[in-house]
C-alpha cells in the first residue's frame, strides 16, 4: 500500500482522537504497516473542533500530516464543512447521518457511506460514548485498511473493563457498513 | 526498560520521552502540566511510584525546576516538562543549574507564543530562548528530536551527556513530535540506564579535576560538607562575590566544559549529492517536510539537507562546510527566522539565505511550499 490517508473530524468528546489512536495502533503493531496518527483541537476539554489524522503506508512516512484525504469520517456539522473540500477526488466520505447533511456539491466520484453511529451507540449498545467504535467497525468493513482480528485485538487489550460493550459496539458498527456498502453497491 | 516498554511501541513522542527517562534512570520528576507537554507529567506521575520513584506536581514551573535541581542533589536522575510559558519561568534557575554545576533534563515541547499565544499549536519560536534564556555568560545544551523513536534516543542521550558534563540539558520538542504517535522499537537487552558517578568525602564539590573540566558531585546524605550556590564561588563552594578573577575562572571553565566536548555533542545528518543547487538545513519537525520532499518524485532543483540533532551548542564549522557544497541555503522553520538568523551568522556574507517561516495554526511547511520558495528564489 501505498500512502493512505485518513481524516476524522467532529468535536472534542465524541472520541474522534481515541479512534484514530486505536486504527492507528491496529494497523502499526497488529498489521505491521508505517503509521503516523496525529491531532489537532482547540484549548476547549469538551465541544471545541476536534481533528484527528492518520497516514499509513508500506513505507517509512516522513511527512506526518494529512495533505489530501483518502477517507473523511466526519462526526460534526462543523468539521464537514470546514474539511470536506479537502478530500480526494474519488475519496470515502463515512457520516453520522444524524448530525451531518451533505449540504454541497460534491464529486459524483466520491462515495458517500451514512453510519447512524450516535444512534447505534445510544440505542444499541446503551452508551453515547461508545459511538467512536460503532464508527470503527464501519470504517474497517468500508475501508478495509484494518484487519477485524487486529483491530477487536486491539480493543480487548486497550479496554479490558468495557470488552462486552466495545465487541458489540463494534459489531453493530460493521453491520452498519456492510448495509451502507450493499446500498452504495 | 521501563515496564511499560514493549519491543514495538506505538507511542507518541511525549511517551516515548516519559519512558525513555525512566529507562535512562530517572526516578524523579517534578511539573506543572501545560499543553503540549502535560502527557510527559502524566506518564511519569502514574509510573514513578510503582517504581519507588517520586513524582511531584508543584505549584508552578518556578518550583519545578528547583524541586529537580534539589533532587539530583539528593542522588537522583531528575526531570521536568514543560511548554513555551512554562520554560520562561524556569529560566532563572536553569542558569542555577548551571552555575551550581547540577545535572538535570528539561523538556520543551514547543508550542505557539509568545504568552498564551496557541496553547495546542505546534511552533518553534523557542529555539533561541533555549540558548540564551536565562542570563549571563553561559553555554547550551539542546537536543531536537523529530520523531517518536529520535525522542526517546535524545531523551537517553540528554541524561547522559547532562551526567557526563554536570550541566542542565533541554530536550527541544514541538507539539508535532510530541503528540505525534508511531512505531518505537526498543531492544530489550540494551540497558540505557545512566550511572550516577559520586564523589568522595573530602573532594573539592568544584573545580576542574576530571577530564571534563569539572569535579564528581557529590550527594546529599553521605557526609559531604557542602556549601552549594549560584553565587561565584572556589572549588569548595565559598562565595567569592567580588573576586574578578574567580568569576573569570569559574565562567570560563563551566562554558569551556561544552565547548571541549563539541565532539561528543555535534549530532547532525547530512545527506543528498556532494554538492547541489540547493542546500536546505532544519531541525525538529520541519525537517519531515524537508524529508519527504527527498523521497519524493517531484521535479525539483538537486538538493543536499542537513538537519541538526543537537542545535546548541552550534556546530558552526560543520554549517560552514556544509554552505561549501551548495549554491544556496534555504531554512524553513516554524518561526519568524530564528535559525536563519544564525546560519547567517555563521557564513557570513558567503552565501546567500533564504529564510521560510510560517507560523499559527499548528500547520507544517508543506513540500510544495519548499519547492515553491525556491523557484522564486
Amino acid at each position: 500500500m501505498s500512502r493512505y490517508e485518513v481524516r476524522i473530524g467532529g468535536f472534542g468528546g465524541q472520541g474522534v482522537v481515541t479512534m484514530a489512536v486505536v486504527a492507528g495502533e491496529t494497523a502499526s503493531l497488529y498489521d505491521k504497516k508505517f503509521v503516523v496518527q496525529t491531532q489537532s483541537y482547540g484549548p476547549e476539554a469538551r465541544g471545541g473542533a476536534s481533528k484527528s489524522e492518520i497516514v499509513i503506508s508500506d513505507e517509512e512516512i516522513d511527512f506526518p500530516k494529512v495533505q489530501a484525504p483518502d477517507v473523511f469520517v466526519v462526526l460534526s456539522r462543523a468539521a464537514y464543512l470546514e474539511y470536506v473540500n479537502g478530500l480526494k477526488d474519488d475519496g470515502i466520505l463515512i457520516i453520522d447521518e444524524d448530525l451531518v447533511k451533505i449540504e454541497s456539491d460534491i464529486p459524483k466520484t466520491m462515495k458517500v457511506y451514512k453510519i447512524p453511529a450516535t444512534r447505534i451507540a445510544d440505542k444499541e449498545v446503551g452508551s453515547k460514548q461508545a459511538t467512536n467504535v460503532v464508527m470503527l467497525g464501519a470504517f474497517a468493513v468500508i475501508t478495509k485498511v484494518l484487519s477485524i482480528e487486529g483491530l477487536k485485538a486491539r480493543i480487548e487489550e486497550k479496554w479490558p473493563r468495557f470488552v462486552k460493550s466495545n465487541m458489540l459496539a463494534l459489531e453493530l458498527g460493521m453491520k452498519a457498513g456492510e448495509e451502507a456498502l450493499a446500498k452504495t453497491a | 526498560m521501563s515496564p511499560n516498554t514493549k519491543s514495538v511501541n506505538f507511542w507518541q513522542g511525549n511517551q516515548a520521552c516519559a519512558e525513555a527517562a525512566i529507562a535512562a534512570g530517572c526516578r524523579f520528576f517534578a511539573g506543572y502540566p501545560i499543553t503540549p507537554a502535560s502527557e510527559i507529567a502524566e506518564i511519569m506521575s502514574q509510573q514513578l511510584p510503582k517504581l519507588g520513584g517520586t513524582y511531584v506536581q508543584m505549584e508552578d514551573e518556578i518550583a519545578a525546576i528547583s524541586a529537580i535541581i534539589g533532587a539530583v542533589w539528593g542522588g537522583s536522575l531528575s526531570m521536568t516538562a514543560t511548554s513555551g510559558p512554562g520554560f520562561s519561568l524556569m529560566q532563572e534557575n536553569i542558569g542555577y543549574a548551571i552555575m551550581t554545576e547540577t545535572p538535570c533534563v528539561i523538556v520543551d515541547v514547543q508550542r505557539a507564543g509568545p504568552s498564551t499565544g496557541q496553547a495546542t499549536k505546534a511552533a518553534q519560536g523557542d529555539l533561541m530562548q533555549a540558548r540564551w534564556g536565562t542570563h549571563g555568560d553561559h553555554e547550551m545544551i539542546v537536543l531536537a528530536p523529530n520523531s517518536s523513536q529520535e525522542t526517546y534516543e535524545l531523551t537517553i542521550r540528554a541524561f547522559s551527556l547532562s551526567e557526563k558534563l554536570r550541566h542542565p540539558v533541554i530536550l527541544l520538542s514541538d507539539e508535532i513530535v510530541g503528540h505525534s504517535r508511531e512505531k518505537v522499537v526498543v531492544d530489550s537487552s540494551r540497558n540505557d540506564q545512566i550511572p550516577r558517578r559520586l564523589a568522595k568525602l573530602g573532594d573539592p564539590p568544584y573545580g576542574g579535576v576530571n577530564s571534563d573540566k569539572h569535579a564528581i558531585m557529590p550527594r546529599f546524605g553521605d557526609g559531604h560538607n557542602l556549601l552549594i550556590t549560584g553565587s561565584t564561588h572556589d572549588e569548595r563552594g565559598f562565595r567569592k562575590t567580588s573576586d574578578s578573577e574567580a568569576h573569570d575562572k569559574l565562567i570560563r571553565r563551566i562554558t569551556a566544559k561544552v565547548q571541549n566536548a563539541r565532539k561528543i555533542l555535534d549530532d547532525f545528518v547530512i545527506s543528498g549529492p556532494e554538492s547541489a543547487d540547493w542546500g536546505i538545513i532544519s531541525f525538529g519537525s520541519t525537517s519531515r517536510s524537508v524529508e519527504e520532499l527527498m523521497v519524493s518524485e517531484k521535479s525539483r532543483p538537486t538538493l543536499r539537507t542537513m538537519r541538526l540533532k543537537t542545535v546548541w551548542p552550534f556546530p558552526d564549522q560543520a554549517i560552514r562546510n556544509f554552505s561549501k557544497t551548495v549554491n544556496k541555503i534555504l531554512v524553513p522553520e516554524l518561526n519568524l527566522g530564528q535559525l536563519s538568523r544564525e546560519i547567517s551568522r555563521v557564513v557570513r556574507d558567503t552565501i546567500e539565505v533564504v529564510p521560510l517561516n510560517k507560523i499559527g495554526g499548528g500547520r507544517m511547511i508543506e513540500p510544495d511550499e519548499l519547492l515553491a520558495k525556491m523557484s522564486q528564489s
